[in-house]
């Protein structure tokens, strides 16, 4: 099977559509810090792509890039076959990509349900005043926004906290509020930065659940960074390897395994 | 001595609960003067950090701007509109030639950048409309100018039906700005903005929108209170004083409680009010109006760190 091809279908019988968000040769530059340094791959529909590779590889930057938090000097980014133009992060989420950050940014101060419902900002569409004066079309479209909100809630199994400001979450339930808010946007594409960081193994397992859940049943097409190779494997349909900014492996999980180039850059390294 | 602070102050209270009425009443038509100052900082701290020290200028230039507007030969009320477009315009020029470049820089930078606003403004509003104290356009605004008078327990309460219009603005105003900020998207993404602005971003929120606007909110407080101080002191710079009172209201009510400051704005009117008639003007010669706020806030301060409304947050570690 060649996965670079365009469609095509998983091992465990999903259907892959074409491509969805394209990055060519993109560089990316702090300074003399060379982040990323001419990478191109592509996500397809529907797809679980991970990106791989040693702390400081570049993986978050190319997350930052996706989303609109980065701009790189050079490259392409491609989104449904269209030549995307250097966008601000929120125009980039109104195109429905949604994001976690590899350092939890949630709203402290919110309760978890206000924080999943800034989730659904972007479906928002009432006129401002019939929003204030709770009239028209604006009730209707609240109903609707948090019934979506309700379904997520119950969907990751965090009903019990619904009324607890975030800040006071532990760790891996802060995670998992915050995928939720990116969910709540019913994104196109799920971008999700160590989402099981730090986590312990029961709480690694639920979280991989959920994203495989998520893929599954909305059709969600993801990218995530992780670390643990094990979870990648189980997880994702292809891999991209990334090593000191460049792209050195690319491909389904038994193709990396495989690479040479992959096995040196992982020698050494805490796995 | 004792009796003079403990006791005469609550017994001239009870005696005359009519007048303790009219002390009370004038206290929260400034009161809510000081709320509604105090919830433009707050919004403005709120999203972008920035302490807004210029807040008390533009109440001088909006309302220099809204008489100067009308002294051209424009009619009171296509003023108003215009003085509103003013502000939209000094809005979008402050995030657009001041935040915008200082984005990131520390704090304190942001907040001496407000004293170059301050000042500027300052200049440019006496190039344009001259430094001499206006008369605001009350009455053509529609503003009632008469009284009326109750006599609640068979004494005598007096309302000046121009405070009442305050009041009743000001209130219509606070509540127009509670059901924005609760349930609109605009509303909820400046309330998010200031937990953290890379999830603000992530969810699809614009920062430069959301400065833009809040600047402008602040912009349009700053009219309503130029009109309402304005009306009974006329326009002058001096007038850019009222903004210093909601230093303490945030003092008490944290710089970013939104029911803080409006509590706090109203708490302050009213004690001001009532200390300086019953203490300050029989046991200190009077004017306590200047300072006693500041001390206020700092005795609660040093009760509460975190003020009044503030909750304590544990960082996590
Ligand atoms: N905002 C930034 N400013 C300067 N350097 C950065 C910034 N973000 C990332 N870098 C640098 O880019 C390189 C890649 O970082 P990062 O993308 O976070 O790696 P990874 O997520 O793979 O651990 C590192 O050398 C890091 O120091
Ligand atoms: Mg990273």
């Amino acid at each position: 099977m060649n996965a670079l091809a365009g469609n095509y279908t998983t091992a465990d019988g999903r259907k892959i559509g074409g491509v969805m968000m394209e990055m060519k040769n993109i560089t990316l530059k702090f300074g003399g810090v060379t982040a990323i340094s001419d990478i191109s791959f592509d996500i397809h529909e529907g797809e679980i792509r991970a990106i791989i590779g040693p702390n400081g590889a570049g993986k978050s930057s190319m997350l930052n890039v996706i989303s609109g938090f980065y701009h790189p000097q050079e490259g392409e980014v491609w989104f449904r076959g269209k030549k995307r133009p250097p966008m601000k992060p929120y125009e980039v989420a109104r195109q429905g990509v949604a994001r976690t950050f590899q350092n939890i940014a949630l709203f402290d101060g919110m309760s978890t349900l206000d924080n999943i419902m800034t989730g659904r900002l972007t479906h928002m569409k009432a006129p401002m005043w019939r929003q204030a004066l709770w009239w028209g079309g604006a009730e209707a479209e609240e109903v609707v926004n948090r019934r979506q909100v309700e379904k997520i809630i119950d969907f990751l199994e965090i009903q019990h906290i619904r009324k607890t400001p975030v800040g006071r979450l532990p760790y891996g339930l802060k995670k998992r509020v915050e995928l939720a808010r990116a969910l709540a946007a019913e994104p196109k594409l799920l971008l999700l930065d160590e989402p099981m960081a730090g986590m312990n193994v029961e709480e690694k397992e639920d979280m991989s659940r959920f994203i495989l859940d998520v893929n599954d049943e909305f059709g969600t097409t993801i990218a995530l960074i992780e670390h643990d190779m094990g979870v990648v494997m189980d997880l994702s349909d292809r891999v991209v390897v990334m090593d000191y900014g460049r792209k050195i492996g690319d491909g389904t999980p038994d193709e990396v395994r495989k690479n040479q180039d992959v096995i040196d850059a992982y020698l050494g390294v805490e796995h | 001595m004792l009796n003079d602070i403990f006791i005469a102050p609550f017994a001239d209270m009870i005696a005359a609960p009519d007048f303790l009425l009219q002390v009370l009443w004038e206290g929260l038509v400034s009161g809510i003067l000081y709320a509604l100052i105090a919830l433009g900082l707050v919004l403005i701290f709120r999203s972008s950090r920035i302490f807004n020290f210029a807040q008390g200028i533009m109440v001088v230039f909006a309302a220099l701007t809204l008489v100067g507007l009308y002294q051209m030969g424009l009619p009171a009320w296509v003023s108003v509109a215009a003085t509103l477009a003013v502000m939209f315009a000094l809005a979008w020029s402050i995030e657009r030639v001041v935040l915008r470049p200082l984005v990131g820089q520390p704090d304190i930078i942001l907040f001496m950048a407000t004293i170059g606003i301050t000042l500027f403004l300052i200049g440019f509003g006496e190039i344009i409309f001259g430094g001499e104290t206006k008369q605001m356009i009350t009455a053509e605004l529609g503003i009632p100018t008469g009284s009326i008078t109750l006599e609640p327990w068979g004494g005598l309460l007096i309302l000046e039906e121009k405070d009442i219009t305050i009041v009743i603005v000001a209130g219509l105003l606070v509540a127009g700005l509670l059901a924005f900020l609760g349930k609109t998207r605009m509303g909820r993404a400046i309330r998010a903005l200031g937990d953290d602005h890379q999830a603000a971003m992530s969810v699809g929120i614009s920062l430069q929108t959301i400065w833009v606007l809040v600047w402008f909110i602040a912009g349009m407080i700053a009219l309503v209170t130029g009109v309402a101080w304005g009306a009974r002191a006329g326009v002058s710079f001096a007038l850019e004083v009222i903004a210093y009172k909601a230093l303490p209201v945030l003092m008490l009510g944290g710089l970013e409680s939104i029911s803080g400051a409006i509590i706090g704005g109203l708490m302050i009117g009213m004690l001001e009010k009532l200390f300086e008639i019953y203490w300050g003007q029989p046991l200190l010669g009077g004017n306590t109006e200047t300072w006693f706020a500041f001390v206020l806030a700092l005795i609660v301060l040093l009760f509460r760190p975190q003020g009044l409304f503030g909750e304590k947050i544990i960082e996590r570690v």
